[in-house]
């Protein structure tokens, strides 16, 4: 580029040309001011943007976790426990509300309700969904029928068919439990039972995101390339042996991706628990499929008693949320990559190197 | 994908058996080829795929299916176990009802709103960054995108409290822009049109255009945009499903009782009509219909944005 801008120095040149050069060398400043801030101009709109919306409420997070913040009366001061933290609890302290949320067996219960329902869903829907993509990764007639039928459930809102599967799972009247009846099984309390809740609520999310990671990981196998299976054939593996021993290997970077989003997905559910449970008991009767997420806003939001809703104390949830999920986000990572990488097969990580335009 | 399957230098390729051996002795070998299913792509799936795949789709359409029949239900009488998987002829009238009651028109108006306005601005500031980011050079470019990645991974829900406090102080509870606002961009649209713009598009074509004298801006529109076009529209399209099937942001901020989109008029309906099972799935369905039906026109699209950003990511 610069050879186009530089300005051609040659003696006795008439008058016209100096001007032809203060012109280029005018041109050439626009240039320069153009190259060296357009990339800023360009970003600036997404973190403008990023930082109204993302990064202040963030921080704004961290500042309102410490206060004593009612929805009624806006901010009070530093936090108080109260009560429940014992003769310390009136004392104003940063960490009240942190205090306050872990005195709460509640707290505790969604955090176990959290988990479980999160390892019910991501599970076994990443064996189906490797299963299914081993399927599909086939020349099969009617590809794109098969792959569209798998994603279908992706359209679906979560509220939406959480809604459905409520119907479904319902403890008294719904179709499950009216087909066990009918062949002489007692019927399961899908609602009333914490387990048996877990497991309609897991299926929600199974259900639309299976077909989703399905083909994820069917794009990944199909990545692979064909020689390393011709070259397994030739050792002597069956297909079994080929799916475990090469498919998955080589799949380490995406099962690894799928398993974070998964994880960072998974342990935020509200949608589902929330549309599943019956009338204004968010989170069942007793507490059984309340999750993190819907504590945290039945306990900064929802409008049951006048004065209740506490923001300080919900933000406080959102921080302990924040640190599990990045606790437990770095331990799949950890956990995936050993698993996957037992069976050999180490990849190198292809950063490329970062090039720009030359100004 | 090439039917060339050969295992090393004793086998002929097939094109080559078309040569010299005519086009039947080419088919033959290709068809012994291809059931040797040695290549997972060229496997000749048996029926047991088929009738796996099958299943999955029954498993997929059958709470749809579950819904549609509830809805079609003439009274409650019937909505109860299994009787309520026989359709029956009052989905018209339950659906009419239900369209009034989750004032359909506006709440179908609210979300394409909010679904198209995010899109649009989501895409079109992601292009501009990602191009930013993958082409050109300026300094604090790494630590920048490092913290794009980096913002990925925060749980959208610790923002909730303070975004809630910023909308109310803003006088914009219960207004359709409070849903707006903190859509107009996301992180990982930013990444994903790097992604997509560094393998995607030359340099040669950059410095064509800056040769040619293009303002960067003018670079931008005419080599660019072009180039991201394909990742354009499967950002746009990722972006409007997420908007339109969102609940709990448009939940908190519209407050109790809107019905200005979708999913918190079915969610109202639900509140409402508690034990009439007919209503609830009107509801669910008319607020269902218009993405299911849009999925016959864009699925093919989705699946291949789905696979494309596997390979990537």
């Amino acid at each position: 580029m610069s050879s186009t801008t530089d300005t051609p120095v040659l003696a006795g040149k008439a008058a016209r040309d100096e001007e032809y050069e203060r012109h280029v060398a005018r041109r050439s400043k626009i240039g320069r001011f153009d190259v060296k801030f357009s990339p800023y101009f360009y970003i600036s709109p997404f973190f403008i943007l990023f930082a109204i919306t993302g990064l202040f409420p963030l921080l704004f997070t961290a500042f309102v976790a410490t206060r004593q913040w009612n929805t009624l009366t806006g901010d009070g001061g530093l936090a108080v426990c109260g009560a429940t933290c014992g003769d310390a609890g009136n004392i104003p302290s940063m960490w009240g509300n942190f205090q306050w949320v872990l005195h709460q067996p509640v707290f505790w219960t969604a955090l176990r309700n959290s988990f479980s329902i999160f390892l019910l869903s991501t599970i076994p829907q990443i064996i189906v969904a490797l299963l299914l993509a081993a399927i599909l990764d086939a020349n099969l007639k009617a590809k794109t029928f098969w792959r569209m039928g798998v994603l279908l459930p992706y359209v679906i809102a979560p509220s939406a068919a959480a809604i459905i599967f409520s119907g479904v799972f319902s403890d008294q009247q719904g179709l499950i439990n009216t087909l066990l009846r009918a062949v002489g099984v007692t019927g399961i309390q899908w609602h009333a039972n914490t387990l048996a809740s877990h497991i309609a609520i897991a299926s929600i999310v199974n259900f639309r995101w299976t077909g989703y990671n399905t083909l994820i990981l069917l794009a990944a196998m199909q990545a692979i390339p064909r020689d390393v299976f011709e070259a397994s054939v030739v050792d002597g593996a069956g297909r079994v042996r080929q799916f475990f021993s090469v498919t998955i290997p080589l799949l380490r970077p995406t099962l690894i991706f799928v398993i974070i989003t998964s994880t960072i997905g998974g342990l935020q559910i509200f949608d589902e628990p929330q549309m599943f449970s019956e009338a204004a008991n968010y989170g069942g009767s007793n507490q059984q499929f309340l999750t993190v997420s819907l504590l945290l806003w039945r306990t900064g939001f929802l409008q049951t008693t006048p004065g209740q809703p506490n923001m300080g104390r919900a933000a406080a949830i959102a921080w302990f949320l924040f640190i599990i999920v990045i606790i437990i986000a770095f331990l799949n990572f950890w956990l995936t990559r050993r698993i996957a990488s037992s069976s050999g097969a180490p990849k190198k990580s292809q950063k490329k190197a970062a090039k720009g335009v030359a100004a | 994908m090439s039917l060339d399957t050969s295992h090393g230098n004793r086998e002929v390729s097939v094109a080559a058996l078309r040569q010299t051996g005519g086009k039947g002795v080419a088919q033959a070998a290709a068809r012994k080829r291809k059931k040797m299913g040695n290549t997972s792509e060229g496997r000749q799936p048996g029926w047991v795929s088929y009738v796996i795949l099958g299943l999955v789709i029954l498993i997929s359409i059958f709470p749809i299916y579950y819904a549609v029949s509830l809805a079609s239900q003439p009274t409650t009488a019937t909505q109860y176990g299994v009787q309520a998987l026989i359709p029956r002829g009052g989905l018209g009238g339950n659906l009419t009802t239900a369209f009034g009651e989750i004032g359909f028109g506006r709440a179908l108006a609210g979300t394409a709103f909010v679904a198209i306005l995010c899109s649009a601005s989501t895409v079109l500031f992601s292009t501009l960054a990602g191009y930013s980011f993958a082409k050109l050079k300026f300094r604090g470019r790494g630590p920048l995108m490092l913290f794009v990645v980096g913002t990925m991974a925060v749980p959208t829900q610790l923002a909730i409290v303070p975004l809630y406090l910023m909308m109310v102080r803003w006088g914009l509870y219960t207004s359709l822009w409070a849903v707006i606002i903190p859509g107009l961009v996301t992180a990982f649209g930013v990444f994903w049109m790097t992604q997509y713009l560094e393998e995607s598009l030359p340099y040669e074509l950059i410095e064509a255009a800056r040769m040619d004298g293009c303002s960067m801006i003018r670079t931008f529109w005419a080599v660019a945009i072009p180039a991201a076009r394909p990742a354009a529209a499967m950002l746009a399209l990722f972006t409007f499903v997420a908007q339109w099937t969102n609940y709990f942001w448009p939940m908190l901020i519209l407050g109790p009782n809107n019905k200005a989109m979708l999913t918190v008029a079915a969610a109202t309906l639900r509140g409402a009509r508690y034990t009439d099972y007919t209503m609830i799935m009107s509801g669910v369905i008319l607020t269902a219909f218009p993405l299911i039906i849009l999925f016959f026109f864009v699925g093919k699209q989705l699946v291949s944005g789905i696979m494309a950003g596997a390979v990537k990511g």
